[in-house]
C-alpha cells in the first residue's frame, strides 16, 4: 500500500483499541446508499520506477524548442541553488505560517521578499504574494473599487495583456464593477493620454497602467499617473520585474507615484512549467495596507525581546473576517516566492540590471536582424522594453509552423487578439539567447518566408 | 540576521549574470529607474547558506508529525517532484503549440478523467489556482446558471457556521448574501434551520462534508432534497475528501458543483503557503459554464478547449493554465496509488484518526462529539481544563512545538470552545499517534501541576511567544537601513486567539 506504514499487527491493535471490527466499520454513520461501487476509470497503481518510465517518455516527447515567445511569460536563466533550496523538506512541506515559532524560516522569508517586492516596486508595502498576475491585477481592481466612494468603473487600457484583462473580467463581473477600455495609438503602440480627455466629468475608481504594455512598448507613465489622481482615480501599475531593474519604479511616476503596482512574478526565477505554478505581487502605498488582500508578514519582538515575524493584519482575512474579508484569498503561491526570494538574493540588484539589460539588447538586436527579411517590419515606433510586436508579409500560422519544424517557436500570434494589427506576431529574446540563436531565427525565418 | 544585513555593496555573483553590456539603449531617459532597488548583495554561498539556515527553523511534515486539522498534512512523495521538474516539462512555454505538449497534455486529461471518477461528477476543470479560486468559480458557475434562466431572485448562499472562512467570503465576492445556518448538538448541520432558511431566494448552500468538525453529515442526502425542491444548487467544498476518498463520490451525494483541494487530498505540497491547486467538478446542468481552457481528446491529439467551444464560461481565472506543474505532481500521485492505493488513503485517514480520537480521550481529553466516528479528523475541547487551570488551546499548541510537535489547527471551528481540531493523515505510523499521545498526556499533567510552563510554550523554538499585537501596531512590513530597533518592551501576549483553518 504505498505511503501507508501499518503492519497487520498495527491494524489489529488499533482497531481493538477503537473497539471495531473492521476498518469498515469506521465509516458506519455514512448512510449505504451513498457508498460508492470502486473507481472504474482509476487504473492500477504502478511503483516508482514504472512512473518514471512513463514521465520520461512524455517528457521526451514534449522536446525542447528555442523559443522566442514571451507575452508576460519569459525564459530566464535559473540558479541551481534556487530549487536546490526551494525543494529543502522544510520549505516544500511546511504550511501556511500559522504557528508563528515553528515557521520563522518561511516567515522571515516572506519580509525579505516584502522588503525586496516594496523597494523594486517603489512602494511602501508588499503583500506576500497572489496566485498570478492577472488575478493580481483583478483584486487590485477590487482594491481600488473598495477604497473609492464612489465609482465602481475601472479605466484598463487595450494594451494590457489580453487574457489579463478577461481574467479581471470573469473575477470583478459579479460585484457590479464595469470594465472600461481604452484604445491605444496604432503608430506608437501605446495608450494615448489625450484619449482619456474625452471623459470629461466621468468617475473611476483606478486607471490601469501597463509598463511595458502587452507589446513591449513603453506607456507616458508619469502622465498617466497624474491624469489618474486629477480624477481622484487610483493610479494601479502592472509591471515586469525585471523590467524594473531598469525602468522607473510605479511609486516614483508622476507627481505622486503610482499607488498599487501588481505583476507576474515568474521572471523571477520561476520555470514557464506550461502555465504555472507562477505568483503574482502586488505592492502599495501605506495608506491602503488596511485595503491589501493576502498574506502579509509584520517584524515583532518576542517575549525576551528577540526579533521575530509573525502573520500580521489578519483582521483582513477571511478566516478572522468571513463574509467582511478584503478577499477570499487563502493560500497562494508561497513556494513559489521562497524561490524568487532567493533568485534575487543571487542575482543581487546588479545581476537584475543586467539579465534586464541582456534580455533588451538581444531583443533590438532580433529586431534589427529580422527587419532584413524581405516583408517583415517592426509595427509599432514607441520606445519598448525586451519585446516587440513584428508583422510578417503572410499568416502568422504558416510562419509558425514552418519554423516549428525547424525547432524554433517564433513568438505569439497577435491576429486574433489584434486583428486590426494584420500579420502581426510578438516576439521577445532574453538573455538566455545567444547571438548564434538570433542568427539562427533570422535565418530560418528568410527561408519560411522567402521559400514557402 | 536579515539577508540584508548580509549584504555589502559591490559584492556580486559573477556566475548569476550576464557579462557587461554596453548601455541600455532606446529607452527614453525620464523613463529609466534612477536608483538600485534595495536587492541584497551577497555571494551565492552566503545567500545557500542563509536560505538554508531559515530553512531549519520551519517544522514541516518531512520534519515533523504535522496535525493540522483541516489541512492534510500526508506525506509528499519526492517522486511526484522530480517528475514534474523534469526539464522539458519546466522549459515548456504556456502559449507554445499544443504540439509541443502532447506528453503534458495527456497527462492533464488522464487526471482530469480520473477526478471524475473519484468525485462523481460529469465535467473537471483543473486550472483553479487554490480552494478559494475553486469556489469562486463553483459559485460564479452557479450563479451564471441561475441567470442562464432567468432567475435573478436568488440573492442567497446559505452556509453552515462550521465552514470554513473561505465560503462566506466567496459568496460575497459573487455578488451574494450569506445566510449562516447552525450546527445542532451532534454537529450536524440544523436541519430546522436548513428548512428555515432556504426559499425562492436560496442561489445555493456551501457545504463540506465530512463536516470541519471531523464527522461525517448523515443527512445530506436530505439537505440535498430540500435545497434542489428550493431551486438552489448544492456546492461541495472538498477540503476533507480525504476521508472519503474512494468511499464516497460527492457526485452520488447530489452536489453540482465541488472543488478538490490538491495540495490535501492528492498530497502536492503545501509549500509554506502554497501553490494549491483546486479542480472544480460539475454536474451536467453547469458543463455550459465551466471555465476555460478545459483539456480535450480528440483525432489522437489533446488541446485546449477555450471560450470558442464553451460560449457560456464563467470565463478565465488565470493567466496561463492554472498551477500546471502541480497538476503534474498529482498526476503522478494518483498513478502510484492507483485505485486501489486511493481507497486505502480513507481507510487509513480513518484508522489514524479514530485510534488517536480513542487514545487521546484515554488519556483524559475531552471530545467535543464524544458519541460520533471520527471522520480523518476530530475535534478536542479543553473548555474545562481552561477553567480548571487557565490553561487555553493556544497554550497546549504552543506546548507541543516544544515537544517536537507541530500544533493541530486551534480555534477553527469557532464555534466549539478552547478546541483543537487534529487530523494526522493516513501516512503517519502508530508508533508516532502513540508518541503524541504520550506527549499530550505529559502536557495534560503539566497543565495540572506547573500551568505556567504550559502558559509560557513555547521554550525551545526558536522564536518565543511572538508578539502579535505590537506586529499589527508598528506595522513593520519591510526593513529599512536606517531602521533603529526600538528598545525591548515588555511582551503583550496575543489578544485575538491564533485561527489556523487551511
Amino acid at each position: 500500500m504505498p505511503f501507508i506504514p501499518h503492519t497487520e499487527e498495527d491494524i489489529q491493535t488499533m482497531l481493538a483499541s477503537i473497539g471495531a471490527s473492521s476498518i469498515d466499520d469506521l465509516f458506519d454513520e455514512i448512510p449505504s446508499e451513498l457508498k460508492s461501487d470502486g473507481l472504474k476509470r482509476v487504473p492500477a497503481g504502478l511503483n516508482e520506477m514504472e512512473i518514471s518510465r512513463l514521465m520520461l517518455e512524455r517528457a521526451e516527447t514534449d522536446g525542447r524548442y528555442l523559443s522566442f515567445i514571451g507575452a508576460g511569460a519569459y525564459e530566464h536563466h535559473i540558479p541551481a541553488a534556487v530549487w536546490q533550496i526551494a525543494t529543502r523538506g522544510e520549505f516544500y512541506s511546511s504550511y501556511t505560517p500559522y504557528q508563528a515559532e515553528a515557521s520563522q524560516g518561511t516567515l522571515q522569508l516572506l519580509y525579505e521578499y516584502q522588503t525586496i517586492m516594496a523597494s523594486l516596486t517603489g512602494m511602501d508595502v508588499s503583500n506576500a504574494s497572489m496566485y498570478d498576475g492577472a488575478s493580481a491585477l483583478a483584486e487590485a481592481a477590487l482594491m481600488a473599487v473598495r477604497s473609492h466612494k464612489s465609482s465602481r468603473r475601472i479605466l484598463i487600457p487595450s494594451t494590457v495583456h489580453p487574457v489579463y484583462r478577461s481574467v479581471v473580467r470573469a473575477i470583478v463581473r459579479n460585484q457590479g464593477i464595469e470594465v472600461v477600455e481604452l484604445p491605444y495609438c496604432k503608430q506608437s503602440g501605446r495608450t494615448l493620454v489625450e484619449a482619456l480627455h474625452g471623459f470629461g466629468k466621468e468617475e473611476f475608481a483606478a486607471l490601469v497602467i501597463p509598463q511595458p504594455n502587452f507589446f513591449g512598448v513603453l506607456e507616458e507613465v508619469d502622465a498617466l499617473t497624474d491624469w489618474a489622481h486629477g480624477k481622484n482615480a487610483l493610479a494601479i501599475g502592472v509591471v515586469n520585474p525585471t523590467a524594473l531593474a531598469i525602468l522607473t519604479p510605479p511609486g516614483e511616476w508622476g507627481e505622486k507615484g503610482a499607488d498599487v503596482a501588481v505583476g507576474e512574478g515568474q521572471p523571477l526565477g520561476i520555470p514557464l512549467s506550461s502555465g504555472g505554478p507562477y505568483f503574482g505581487f502586488m505592492a502599495c502605498k501605506q495608506a491602503l495596507v488596511r485595503q491589501m488582500p493576502g498574506r502579509i508578514i509584520g517584524r515583532t519582538t518576542d517575549q525576551d525581546g528577540k526579533d521575530g515575524f509573525v502573520l500580521t493584519l489578519q483582521a483582513r482575512e477571511q478566516h478572522i473576517r468571513r463574509s467582511k474579508a478584503t478577499s477570499n484569498i487563502c493560500t497562494n503561491q508561497g513556494l513559489m516566492v521562497t524561490a524568487a526570494t532567493i533568485y534575487m538574493a543571487l542575482t543581487g540588484p546588479e545581476g537584475l540590471r543586467r539579465i534586464a539589460g541582456r534580455s533588451h539588447a538581444n531583443t533590438l538586436a532580433l529586431l534589427e536582424k529580422l527587419e532584413t527579411v524581405k516583408g517583415v517590419k517592426k509595427v509599432f515606433s514607441g520606445p519598448l522594453f525586451h519585446e516587440a510586436v513584428i508583422s510578417l508579409p503572410g499568416p502568422v500560422e504558416d510562419v509558425m509552423r514552418g519554423l516549428k519544424a525547424r525547432g524554433i517557436l517564433a513568438g505569439l500570434n497577435l491576429e486574433e487578439y489584434y486583428p486590426e494589427l494584420g500579420h502581426a506576431m510578438l516576439i521577445c529574446a532574453t538573455e538566455t539567447k545567444t547571438s548564434g540563436d538570433l542568427d539562427n531565427y533570422t535565418k530560418q525565418l528568410r527561408d519560411v518566408i522567402e521559400n514557402p | 540576521m536579515l539577508i540584508f544585513e548580509h549584504s555589502r555593496p559591490g559584492r556580486r555573483n559573477y556566475s548569476q549574470s550576464p557579462g557587461a553590456t554596453a548601455d541600455v539603449t532606446g529607452i527614453p531617459p525620464d523613463l529609466m529607474r534612477k536608483t538600485p532597488p534595495m536587492l541584497p548583495e551577497v555571494s551565492e554561498m552566503d545567500a545557500v547558506r542563509h536560505y538554508t539556515r531559515l530553512s531549519q527553523k520551519n517544522f514541516s511534515i518531512d520534519t515533523q508529525f504535522y496535525p493540522l486539522g483541516s489541512c492534510t498534512m500526508k506525506y509528499n512523495p519526492r517522486a511526484c517532484n522530480s517528475l514534474a521538474m523534469l526539464p522539458q516539462f519546466l522549459a515548456r512555454h504556456p502559449r507554445a503549440p499544443e504540439s509541443t505538449g502532447q506528453g503534458f497534455l495527456a497527462c492533464m486529461y488522464e487526471l482530469q478523467e480520473i477526478l471524475k471518477d473519484v468525485t462523481g461528477m460529469a465535467g473537471v476543470c483543473l486550472t483553479p489556482m487554490a480552494g478559494a479560486q475553486g469556489e469562486l468559480i463553483g459559485i460564479a458557475m452557479i450563479r451564471a446558471y441561475h441567470e442562464s434562466r432567468g432567475d435573478s431572485a436568488r440573492t442567497e448562499i446559505i452556509v453552515p457556521d462550521a465552514a470554513h472562512g473561505t465560503n462566506p467570503a466567496t459568496a460575497v465576492m459573487c455578488g451574494y448574501k450569506v445566510v449562516e445556518i447552525a450546527t445542532d448538538k451532534e454537529g450536524d448541520v440544523d436541519m430546522d434551520a436548513l428548512k428555515a432558511a432556504v426559499g425562492p431566494q436560496t442561489a445555493g448552500l456551501m457545504l463540506t462534508n465530512p463536516s470541519t468538525l471531523g464527522v461525517f453529515e448523515k443527512n445530506v442526502a436530505e439537505m440535498s432534497k430540500i435545497v434542489h425542491q428550493a431551486g438552489g444548487l448544492l456546492y461541495y467544498d472538498g477540503a476533507n475528501l480525504n476521508a472519503i476518498l474512494g468511499k464516497v463520490k460527492p457526485g452520488d451525494m447530489g452536489f453540482d458543483v465541488i472543488h478538490i483541494n490538491l495540495h490535501k487530498t492528492f498530497s502536492t505540497p503545501h509549500g509554506g503557503g502554497g501553490p494549491g491547486s483546486a479542480p472544480v467538478g460539475v454536474a451536467p446542468r453547469l458543463l455550459p459554464f465551466m471555465p476555460v481552457p478545459v483539456v480535450a481528446y480528440e483525432d489522437e491529439k489533446y488541446r485546449w478547449l477555450t471560450e470558442k467551444e464553451i460560449p457560456q464560461s464563467i470565463g478565465r481565472l488565470s493567466a496561463h493554465m492554472g498551477n500546471a506543474g502541480v497538476l503534474l505532481r498529482a498526476y503522478v500521485y494518483v498513478r502510484l496509488l492507483g485505485a486501489e492505493g486511493m481507497h486505502r488513503v480513507a481507510e487509513f485517514a480513518a484508522l489514524n484518526a479514530n485510534y488517536l480520537m480513542v487514545e487521546l480521550r484515554k488519556a483524559g481529553f475531552e471530545l467535543a462529539y464524544p458519541t460520533r466516528r471520527a471522520s480523518h479528523e476530530f475535534i478536542v475541547t479543553l473548555k474545562d481544563l481552561k477553567e480548571k487551570t487557565g490553561v487555553t488551546a493556544m497554550n497546549v499548541a504552543k506546548r507541543l512545538l516544544d515537544k517536537g510537535f507541530h500544533a493541530p489547527t486551534t480555534y477553527f471551528p469557532l464555534l466549539v470552545p478552547e478546541c483543537l481540531l487534529i487530523e494526522p493523515a493516513e501516512t503517519e505510523s502508530k508508533e508516532t499517534l502513540d508518541a503524541f499521545v504520550a506527549a499530550m498526556k505529559e502536557i495534560l499533567e503539566e497543565a495540572l501541576t506547573q500551568p505556567d510552563l504550559v502558559k509560557s510554550a513555547p521554550h525551545n523554538t526558536p522564536v518565543r511567544r511572538l508578539d502579535d499585537v505590537k506586529a499589527a501596531r508598528e506595522l513593520d512590513l519591510a526593513w529599512k537601513q536606517s531602521l533603529t530597533r526600538t528598545a525591548t518592551e515588555s511582551p503583550t501576549l496575543n489578544a485575538i486567539p491564533t485561527v489556523t483553518p487551511s
